[in-house]
Parts: structure tokens; sequence; C-alpha cells
């Protein structure tokens, strides 16, 4: 116990506060939806490589006297998420002005959605702590997202700060889940799994720097809520919660209580720290957006035709790769990640799992590489040659990083067989027994020469072994596989070494 | 072929430019040639548009507003921005931080407002028509002060894309003119459809106006000639109606019980949206540099104080309250909830008649600083904020003067029978001549 705790009643014994175990989560999703311009302009939403405000124009800038014109497009997008998450569709649905000051909110009002959303009440199944679950979707409307602020100096102590509109208007979709969530990981899987079904409908980028935002609102049972606002990676939000039920739990456990407010991630540090008190808290002034009419799509639902989405794919991956449910979770739950593996699964389908769901996504992580770094011909060639035994599991693993070093480093590309030639990976037999392969003169064959030179260099072992001891075989493979650099198959190496060896009374 | 320029060296002997030039271009088209004067609150390309605020000197819009661009397409030649209370807020265009403009008619008068001086440009014979904004009587109300003829048209039926708002629900933007038929003319010009204003039809205004009105039939609501109108107003307004009859139409009383409402509706919605609209003008985009050393919130802070003029300053604080959590409801809500009472009211009262017909302003012009009560101004607002509360069409058009000072007869009409609102104030016009 601290010693700025109170003291525990009389009475009580010692320290043995009861803090709830029961967290409770809710989610804000904001997503920059993947349109080709902005959600009340013509302006590109391609802006990331370009220099400040350059995609801008009297709508998104605010200028006086422009005014907001809806994107069709972005609207058909939130529906198809609507009718993905199961949600219903408003019959009238209306725009509001949310209004505040801040230099990065050109008309000082947000155009979003409040009292009349897009559309309400959905489901996700995810992969809960305890087996499937069904996370409740409570709304989703659209929304503008505001510019943006550089901070010159430091963002903890700018000299001052410049203003990019760029980001002004990129159509927002927010996604605002009931309390259904019981723990960080969950959170974290709920958002991955949420991520991959608005890239499988193909209204979100994920690898777009910014285009996910989340506020993430949190609660011991018994307690208040706290809202954690700016959370800006997947990583952050299982981090930001987890940070703060250790913090809330060291308040109860020091007998002081958690009070409602909001909270700032700051990512850099992984905490959550206070951001505004009470007396500063917004009254964000809502109307209904005269210069936008409602919005009446309800009937435009029915003409959307869903793709196959993440659930549907993992059953189709199961039944017609026969990808084992572990890896076909892996597989589908990444949109890039899944049409990849359709790319390469063509003649063996379970190699080509485990090798891109285990191997290959384990290498890309260690990386911080996507799935794009690879080229889909380069991994067939690589798995043909560990189907057929031509390199060993190990080389495979040692080609793949090859090749992902190249890309990783900017330097030209190797075909894997040119990779396997050039660091002499193939597999060294011991003779051609019926392979077809051209045969090879003993002297000059790595293997039969490593086995040699070990028999000759480990005399002990051998006499070990001649005498009947099994671990001095073991030991001798070990050796042989040191000298070939592990290119041999185990099985040729065990039988060829045998097959050297004086015979023993084995 | 190189552009045809027209002088205009009209000397503004009554205030009523903020901005002109001696020289302007001119093309082919129903304007050609047609000096025409615009509202600052009506964005110009290179041109200053200021709304008659400090908060806006200086900006200089880079894109024209539809209408602007549709005035160029026919022909007329921009002469100038004419003055205005600031971002439409008054009645007598006192409230321009630019000082305010007089009454042609009698100098110690205002010219009326919001949109005093396209009103008073006309009225001085320096131009044939100009364009105003209306969104509780600014195009009537000095169309009535200064004896000319003005249009506030249905709402939706001119694109507002590029009118700097104040209150986006209420406002259009309309004609103005020394005749009904060169508002008529006008308003073909302006009108037409433009994607980038929502709330605009598709429903052009292509007219030319008609002599006939028999078998029309004229409302005259009993509100509209009320505890506030001066009777000598209410008896040249009643003498001007009777023309009508003459003319061959029939005239109807009635009764419009949501005007009892109507003002405080259309206050409370005004203020609200102004509230809103007028918050982007923080000091980082538009008007002199703000103090760049002390913090962004100190600094807007400080602009907002001096930018704005103080009934706008009141506007905004009464806007900002009425839509405040904890008072919306009794407040904003409720307005929304009157406004669809005044709506309800004319199209019952346009079940049985075709047009409704009245005084534009309970008064001849005002002496200037005679109405320094903001709420008395606010009073003589009562007779045009109905047609705004409901969107329909409304004209002002001269019927005759008291104590040397023009009135207005005021005729309003259903939605989207802009046609038949100007035909009757055209035959009032070509009889009363």
């Amino acid at each position: 116990m601290t010693s700025c705790g109170p003291v525990p009643a009389a009475g009580t014994q010692g320290s043995a506060r009861s803090i709830p175990d029961v967290v409770i989560i809710g989610l804000e999703i904001h997503c920059q939806l993947a349109t080709a311009s902005k959600l009340f302009c013509g302006c590109s939403t391609d802006y990331r490589e370009d220099e400040p405000n350059t995609h801008v124009c009297p709508v998104c800038l605010g200028l006086p006297g422009s005014m907001p014109r809806l994107n069709k497009r972005a609207v058909e997008f939130a529906l198809r998420v609507a009718k993905a998450l199961d949600c219903e569709v408003l019959e009238e649905s209306e725009f509001s002005r949310k209004n505040y000051f801040y230099p990065d909110l050109n008309k000082a009002y947000q155009i979003t959605q409040y009292d009349k959303p897009l559309a309400s009440g959905g489901t996700l199944t995810t992969e809960g702590d305890e087996g499937e679950k069904e996370v409740r979707i409570t709304r989703i409307h659209l929304e503008e997202d505001p510019g943006r602020l550089v901070h010159v100096g430091g963002s903890d102590r700018p000299r001052y700060s410049l203003v990019d509109y760029n980001r002004a208007g990129i159509p927002l979709i927010e996604i605002v889940t009931e309390p259904d969530l019981r723990s960080p990981k969950e959170a974290r899987r709920f958002l991955n799994k949420l991520r991959a079904t608005l890239e499988y409908l193909g209204v979100f980028d994920s690898e777009k720097e910014g285009s996910l935002r989340v506020d993430a609102n949190i609660s011991l049972l018994g307690s208040e809520r706290v809202e954690i606002k700016n959370i800006s990676s997947y990583k952050g939000v299982e981090k930001a919660l987890t940070f703060e039920i250790t913090r809330q739990k060291g308040l109860l456990r020091r007998g002081q209580t958690v009070g409602r407010e909001t909270r700032h991630f700051v990512e850099a540090r992984g905490v959550t720290t206070s951001s505004r008190s009470k007396e500063q808290e917004h009254d964000y002034r809502y109307f209904p957006e005269p210069d936008l009419r409602p919005v009446r799509v309800r009937s435009w639902v029915d003409g959307i035709v869903l793709p196959e989405l993440p659930d549907a794919r993992r059953a189709r991956f199961m039944a017609q790769y026969g990808c084992s449910p572990g890896h076909a979770r892996t597989l589908t739950g990444d949109l890039r990640l899944a049409e990849f593996y359709e790319k390469v699964a063509g003649a063996d389908p379970i190699i080509a799992a485990t090798w891109t769901a285990d191997t290959l996504l384990g290498e890309l992580n260690y990386r911080d590489m996507g799935i794009g770094a690879v080229l889909p011909v380069h991994f067939i060639e690589l798995l043909a040659m560990l189907r057929d035994k031509t390199i060993t599991d190990k080389s495979g693993i040692e080609v793949l990083r090859e090749m992902l070093d190249a890309v990783k480093e900017k330097r030209p590309q190797e075909a894997p067989a040119t990779i396997v030639e050039r660091l002499n990976l193939r597999v060294v037999r011991a003779g051609s027994s019926g392979t077809g392969e051209k045969e090879i003169p003993d002297d000059q064959n790595p293997l039969i020469t490593a086995i040699r030179d070990v028999i000759a260099e480990q005399p002990k072992a051998v006499e070990d072994y001649r005498s009947g001891k099994k671990e001095a075989f073991n030991f001798l493979v070990g050796q042989v596989m040191r000298k070939t650099r592990g290119r041999v198959d185990p099985a040729e190496l065990q039988r060829a070494l045998a097959a050297a060896l004086p015979e023993g009374e084995v | 072929m190189p552009a045809r320029r027209i002088r205009f060296d009209e000397e503004d002997r009554f205030g009523a430019f903020l901005w002109k030039r001696d020289e302007a271009p001119t093309g082919e088209g129903r304007l050609s040639g047609i000096p025409v004067a615009v509202k600052d609150n009506i964005s110009t390309r290179g041109i200053p548009t200021t709304c008659g605020s400090r908060i806006l000197e200086g900006y200089i819009p880079p894109y024209d507003a539809f209408v602007v661009d549709r005035l160029i397409a026919e022909g007329a030649a921009v002469v100038g921005k004419t003055n205005m209370d600031e971002f439409g807020m008054g009645t007598t265009t006192e409230n321009s931080a630019y000082g305010p403009t007089r009454n042609p008619h009698d100098e110690g008068r205002v010219p009326g407002g919001s949109s005093g001086g396209s009103a008073a440009a006309i009225a001085s014979g320096m131009v044939r028509m100009a364009l105003g904004t209306d969104t509780g009587g600014s195009i009537r109300c000095p169309a009535a002060f200064c004896g000319i003829v003005g249009l506030k048209p249905t709402y939706g039926r001119v694109s507002r894309y590029g009118l700097v708002a104040y209150a986006n629900s209420l406002e259009q933007i309309g004609p103005m003119g020394r005749t009904v038929a060169d508002v008529s003319l006008l308003m073909e010009a302006i009108s037409g459809y433009d994607a980038r204003d929502s709330t605009a039809a598709d429903r052009a205004y292509l007219h030319t106006p008609q002599q006939e009105i028999r078998g029309l039939r004229v409302g005259v609501p009993e509100e509209f000639f009320g505890s506030g109108v001066d009777p000598a107003v209410a008896a040249l307004v009643w003498k001007a109606i009777e023309r009508l009859e003459e003319c061959g139409a029939e005239i109807i009383t009635c009764t419009m019980p949501s005007m009892a409402y109507a003002l405080a509706a259309y206050y409370v919605t005004c203020m609200s949206e102004a509230s809103s609209n007028l918050a982007r003008f923080d000091g980082v985009r538009y008007g002199p540099p703000c103090d760049v050393r002390s913090s962004w919130h100190d600094a807007f802070q400080e602009r907002r104080k001096d930018g704005f003029g103080p009934e706008v300053r009141r506007r905004i604080l009464l806007g900002t309250f009425a839509l405040s959590s904890g008072y919306y409801g009794r407040y904003y809500a409720k307005a929304q909830a009157a406004r669809a009472n005044v709506r309800a009211d004319f199209a019952r009262l346009f079940a049985d008649v075709d047009v409704l017909a009245g005084p534009t302003m309970p008064t001849i012009a005002f002496r200037f600083s005679e109405k320094s009560d903001p709420l008395s101004m606010y009073l003589s607002d009562i007779l045009t904020v109905p047609a705004n509360l409901a969107g329909v069409p409304a004209i002002s058009v001269p019927c005759g003067t008291v104590r040397g000072m023009p009135v207005g007869l005021q005729i309003t009409g259903r939605h989207f029978e802009d046609e038949r609102v100007v035909d009757t104030a055209y035959v009032y016009e070509q009889v009363a001549a």
C-alpha cells in the first residue's frame, strides 16, 4: 500500500479491497472512406504525397459562400458497410453541424450526423476471449475529416503551428459499438475484423497513414466511464486500454474513485493523460445543416451486392483448400493476404498455407513489411521448390529472407531459383536414386564427401555407434548437417550415413 | 474579339457603393451593356467582398458566385459592390462597418436594409438594376423605402452558391430594379439550375410579365394591417389593393394567426444559423492578421471582439445561447415548430387564394438613429419575415408616397409561382402609372 493511500477503516481486512474484474469497453471508430474525391467537393483524396494546401477548393477551405454537395459515392460506400454489418438504414437521415473552434476546422463546425444517422443497430461477429461473439453496432454515420495542424518546433512546446487543409473534407465513416467488448485483446481483434470487413467491401485502405482513428470508452464494472480519444493505430488501442485498466484499478486499490473524464492517448509513451477539465467541456450546439437536404437512401440498399466477406472466405478456404481453421482465420483476416494466398495456393494449398500464414507473415512482421512486398510469382516458385524438395525447409527460409531483405534494402529482386543457385542451396543427394538427375561422381558429391570427412574426424562417435549407442548416430547426423549447411534432406542424409558407416551391432 | 467596356463614372452621392469601378467589361446577352450592382455579400472573383464587415476587410474571393457567373454570361457590366448592414443584419444599412447609405428621397432617412446600397444605387439612377439578398425582408424593405421594385424569389429558385451565408435556411438572392420588367429580366438571368447548391431546385424562371390578372384571387390577411402599421401607409396600400380589384382581381380578406409567432421564430432561427456561419471568422484566414505571439485562443477572441460590430455580436451571442444544450428545445426547436405553423398557414391560405397582398413595411423609411433600440427595429420586419419562414416568393412594388416617402405594396405567392407574383406587381405598376 502506498503512503498516500487512505488507511483502511477499522474492521476491514487489510488491503482486501475488491477490485472488479469485469471490464466494459465500447469503441467509436473513424475510418477514411477510399473515395476518389472528398465528401462535399470534387477535390482529390490522394493527398499524402503532396504539398500542404494543394488539394483544396472554396468548399473544403470553407470559404465564405461555398456550399457542401454530398458525394454520392461516399454514401454508397457507407451503405455497403451498413449492409455488411446488418444495420438498419434510416428512411431519412440528416447532416448536422458540430460547432467548435479549432484552427484545423475551417468553418468552425464539422458537418457530421447527429440524431438521424445513416444507419443504426447491427452486429459484427468477432473472435472473443471465449470463442466467437457478436458485438452490437449502435450506429454508423458519415462526416467530414478536419484539416491537420503541423506543429513547428515539436508537438510539446511548438514555436508555432501551420494548418494543412488537404485532409479537410475527406469522407469519414464513424462506427459506434455497444459496450460489448470485455478486454483490450478482444477490442483489438474486433478492430482487425472490422478492418478486414471494410477492406473486403472495397471502401477502406488500412495502409494509408492516419486512415483510422479510434475513441474508446472503458469502465470497470460499477465505476464511471472514461473516454480515451485520439488512438490512431490498432496496437495503440490495445495499449491504451491496457494502460487504462491498470490506472483505474490502481485508483480503486488506493481507495480512490474513477472520475468520468476524457483522456488523451500519448502513443509515444503508451499512456493516457487527462485532457479536459469539466469547465472546458464542449457544448457542440448541434443543429441540422441547412445547406444539405435530408438523405433518403434506404432503397439503395437493395441494389448493393456484397462481396464475399471474411467469414465466408474463411469457410471456403477450409473447404476448398483444406486449410486448418487457424490458417484459414489468419489468411482471411487481411484482404491482401487472402488474395495473395489464392494466387499462390496452386499446386499444394497446404504447403502454401503453412508458408504464407506462418513463415512469410512472421518474416514480414519482423521487417515491418506488407504482403505487397512479395511477388506472387516468386513465392510460387519458392513453394514449388519446397514441394519438390529441391531445397529444404531451412533453405526455404534462407531464400525467403534473401528475397525480403532485397526489397527492404531496395536491391534488385532475384527469382528464388537464382538465389538458390547463388547460395548453392540445392539439396544434395547421395545418388541419383531414380530421380532422373545427373549422376554426380562420389568425390564431387558434397553429401558423400561430408559423410566421409565426418567419419574420419569423429572416430570416437563412429566407434560408439558401432558398439550400439544410438545417440552417436544423431550426433553424426548433426555433424554432417553442419558441414552441408542444411542443404540435404534429413531422410536422405540418414540413409546415406547409415550406408557409409561400418556395420554395427544395431 | 476584345471585350467591350462601358464607362461608369456616376457620382456616388448617397454612399451606395463599397467598391466601384469607372469602367466595366460587358458582353453579349440579355443584359448586354447594362450596369448592374452586386450586394457585397455575394462573392466576386478578384473583387473585395466584405459583407459590410471589418472582419472581412481585404478578403478577395478566388471565385464568383453562381449569380455573378450568370450576370457575366448574360453580358451585364458588373460595376460595383453595394453597401449593406454587416452580414445582412439590419433593416437600415446603418450597421455597415463602412458607414451608412442615405435614402435618395431624403438624405436624413435610411434607405432600408440590409440591401440598402443596392436600393439607393437604383433609386438614385446610378444603375438600372442590382442584386440584393433577402433573409427576412432585406430586398423588399429597401425596395419599399427607396421606391423601387424588389423580388425575393422562392427559396431554391436562385442558387445561393457564393452568397456569404447569414441564415442559410431563410435567405435568397434576388433582383432589384426600377421597374417590374427589369426585375423580371434580371430574375431570368440569375435563375437556373446549379448543382453546387443542394437546396436549389431545377426550376428556371423564363417569363415576360403579363398584363392579365382577371379572376386572380387576392387574399388580404387582417394581420398585415395590424397595430404597428402606420395608418397612412395602410390607407395607401388598401387603395393599391382596390386598384387590383378594378383590374379584375377578387379581393378576399382572411386571417393568418401564425403571424403572432413569426417574428420570434424568425429571429431565433436566423441568429442560431448566424452564430454557426460566422464562427469561421477567427482571424486565421480572413481579415487583418492576428497577434501571433498570443495563444490562438486569445488571438481569435480578440479578433472576433474587434472585427464584428455590436449588432452582429448581439446576434451571435443570442444564437449561440439558443443552440446551447438545455436551451435548444426551448428556442431553436420551438422556432422550427412555429415555422412549420407559418408554412401551414400559407398552405391553407393558398388553397383559397392565389396571392396575398399587404404593405411591405409598416412605416415609411426611418430617420437615422430612429430605431436605436434593437427590439423596435426587429418589430419592423413583421410583414416581411413570414415569406422567408415559408420559402414563398414575395415582391415589393411602389404604390405611392406618404409624407413624400415611398411606400411598397407586397405581393406574396405560392412556392415556385414567382411568375404570378411578378405579373400581379406588373399589372399594378401599369395601372398606377
